[in-house]
């Protein structure tokens, strides 16, 4: 690459970032006024969050089997099987439920995002609401961002329980760990600081992916084609972003 | 009096008479100029007819006048203001006095008919529910859709769509009702429906009308004034009779549709033979 265009795509990126931030903070500036039609929010928390339960309870399923069964054919070889409830607890509850359910939210919540509020760009719904003297920021993007934060970490939650069992599916029932052992283990390696590291990781997850889902959505070129780049980049972006905060996020946890 | 190539003089925007009022505006896109030296005065009570070939920045001009978008250079007042000079909350004010039937109708198409009517009354009033419901419920009656009042937005034809559409762009009783292309694609049933709801509007409810459209007949039998924009300026403007009337080739070409003219069939290409022979070489 060179230096030319290697500052180009820096430029772009710069410029991209500050283009985010003074979206979230015109979208931040709205959050508070759309609360006064609550009927919105919890329409939007409905789109996000329950119509994304089917995919992140059978995803937390069979990611926690996957876990009890890798958990278990790793301990048993130090003699340690019964180790498997609080290495699947911490597993989920740290990592795996947070990450797993934001890769899905993007996938599943940010991509209908994009494409809703992108389509409604392209149709001119937008244009309409400003003409009407409606902030569509107010009315149409704080409502979607914030039913996305919320229903993130709620997401994030019920796929660690579900995982939980799913560990325990598999290692108590098919392989054999004692059930009172799997449970206590559990209980004694589980802190609250574990559940706090989790719910933080998921509520920042939320943030990122409802920012990026809104803003590509508000901002795709009125076209097919348009709204098509807008959905892939959310995905893309915000996969990435997700990761990235996620080694940031853990490494400021192992420091703190 | 017909005014070829020559725009109307100005009017003073401080008389009650001029709603909006465009003085030597300037907009360009990407170093190309769409507006140069344009101008253009919608007086209250009047239906004014912007006319124009494809591409001519009809729709822009619209965005001029909605506050979408400012123009580099000139000046252009809306109920006596100059919209450069507006905060963001101001321009809300003047648009609160604008209505606009869009092309496409741009209903919200999560909201069923009703509720799209109902949808501005509901964000800037705090009416009870009984009267939004009669308010809704008569201008619905107004464009003749009552009985459609439950239907969601794909379930409605075209025609139906904008026709629903202008009810809720008279909702709240604006000054002004500005059509953006309000024929296009409509049978011929649909587009006179429109075409006397346009009149009914203006004549009914007292509503100045700005209609951007390049259907020269649907416009002439209801436009108080027209303007016909060409090459960034307004090429001639009067009464429809009188652009009719014109010895303008140019606005000739435009009121009879006529393909050869001073607007050109054919796109700038380079010489068809020479181009034909060197893609078989």
């Amino acid at each position: 690459m060179s230096n030319g265009s290697g500052n180009g795509v820096l430029f772009e990126g710069v410029r991209r970032l500050g283009a985010v931030t003074i979206f979230l903070g015109q979208l931040l500036a709205q959050c508070l006024p759309s609360l006064a039609r609550p009927r919105l929010l919890v329409a939007q928390i409905y789109n996000t969050g329950a119509r994304s339960l089917i995919i992140i309870m059978l995803s937390g399923l069979f990611v926690g089997m996957v876990l009890g069964l890798q958990g278990y054919e790793l301990l048993q070889r130090f003699g340690s099987e019964e180790a498997l409830g609080s290495a699947a607890a911490l597993g989920l509850l740290k990592e795996l439920g947070p990450v797993v359910t934001a890769l899905l939210f993007a996938g599943r919540a940010g991509t209908a995002l994009t494409s809703e509020i992108g389509l409604m760009r392209a149709t001119d719904q937008l244009t309409a609401m400003e003409i009407m003297a409606v902030d569509p920021l107010r009315y149409v993007a704080a409502p979607r961002f914030l039913g996305g934060v919320l229903a993130m970490p709620l997401l994030a939650a019920i796929f660690s329980v579900i995982g939980l069992y799913g560990a325990q599916l598999i290692g108590v029932t098919l392989m054999g760990v004692d059930r009172g052992v799997f449970w206590s283990q559990m209980q004694d390696a589980v802190s609250m600081r574990n559940v706090t590291e989790g719910l933080v990781k998921s509520l920042v997850f939320g943030i990122a992916c409802s920012l990026i889902a809104v803003h590509e959505g508000y901002h795709a070129e009125p076209t097919a084609a348009g709204v098509g780049l807008a959905t892939t980049r959310t995905v893309v972006a915000s996969s990435v972003i997700i990761l990235l905060l996620d080694y940031v996020l853990t490494a400021a946890f192992l420091q703190g | 009096m017909i005014s070829s190539a020559s725009p109307q003089p100005a009017a003073d925007a401080a008389s009650p008479e001029v709603v909006i009022d465009v003085r030597d505006a300037y907009y360009a896109v990407g170093g190309r100029p769409i507006f140069s030296g344009l101008n253009l005065t919608v007086r209250r009570g009047r239906i004014t007819a912007v006319m124009g070939p494809s591409g001519t920045g009809k729709t822009t001009l619209l965005r001029l006048i909605t506050a979408q978008i400012t123009a580099d250079r000139g000046q252009l007042m809306a109920f006596g203001r100059d919209l450069a000079t507006l905060s963001t909350a101001e321009v809300y004010g003047v648009r609160r006095r604008l209505g606009m039937l869009f092309q496409n109708g741009a209903l919200l198409t999560d909201l069923d008919v009703f509720e799209n009517v109902a949808f501005p009354v509901r964000e800037h009033t705090d009416l009870p529910e009984a009267l939004v419901r009669r308010l809704v419920l008569t201008k619905l009656q107004a464009v003749g859709l009552r009985g459609a009042a439950y239907l969601m937005p794909g379930e409605l034809s075209g025609g139906m769509a904008r026709r629903v559409a202008l009810a809720r762009a008279i909702v709240m009783d604006p000054e002004v009702l500005i059509y953006d292309e309000p024929f296009v694609g409509l049978d011929p049933i649909s587009m006179g429906v429109i075409q006397r709801l346009i009149k009914h509007m203006n004549t009914a409810l007292g509503i100045t009308s700005i209609v951007v459209s390049h259907d020269v007949q649907e416009l002439a039998t209801i436009a108080d004034d027209s303007y016909l924009l060409a090459a960034g300026r307004i090429a001639a403007s009067g009464t429809p009779a009188e652009l009719r009337a014109s010895d303008s080739a140019a606005v000739r070409q435009f009121m009879t549709g006529a393909a050869e003219g001073p607007v050109a069939f054919h796109y700038p290409a380079p010489d068809y033979a020479t181009q034909l022979l060197a893609a078989d070489a």
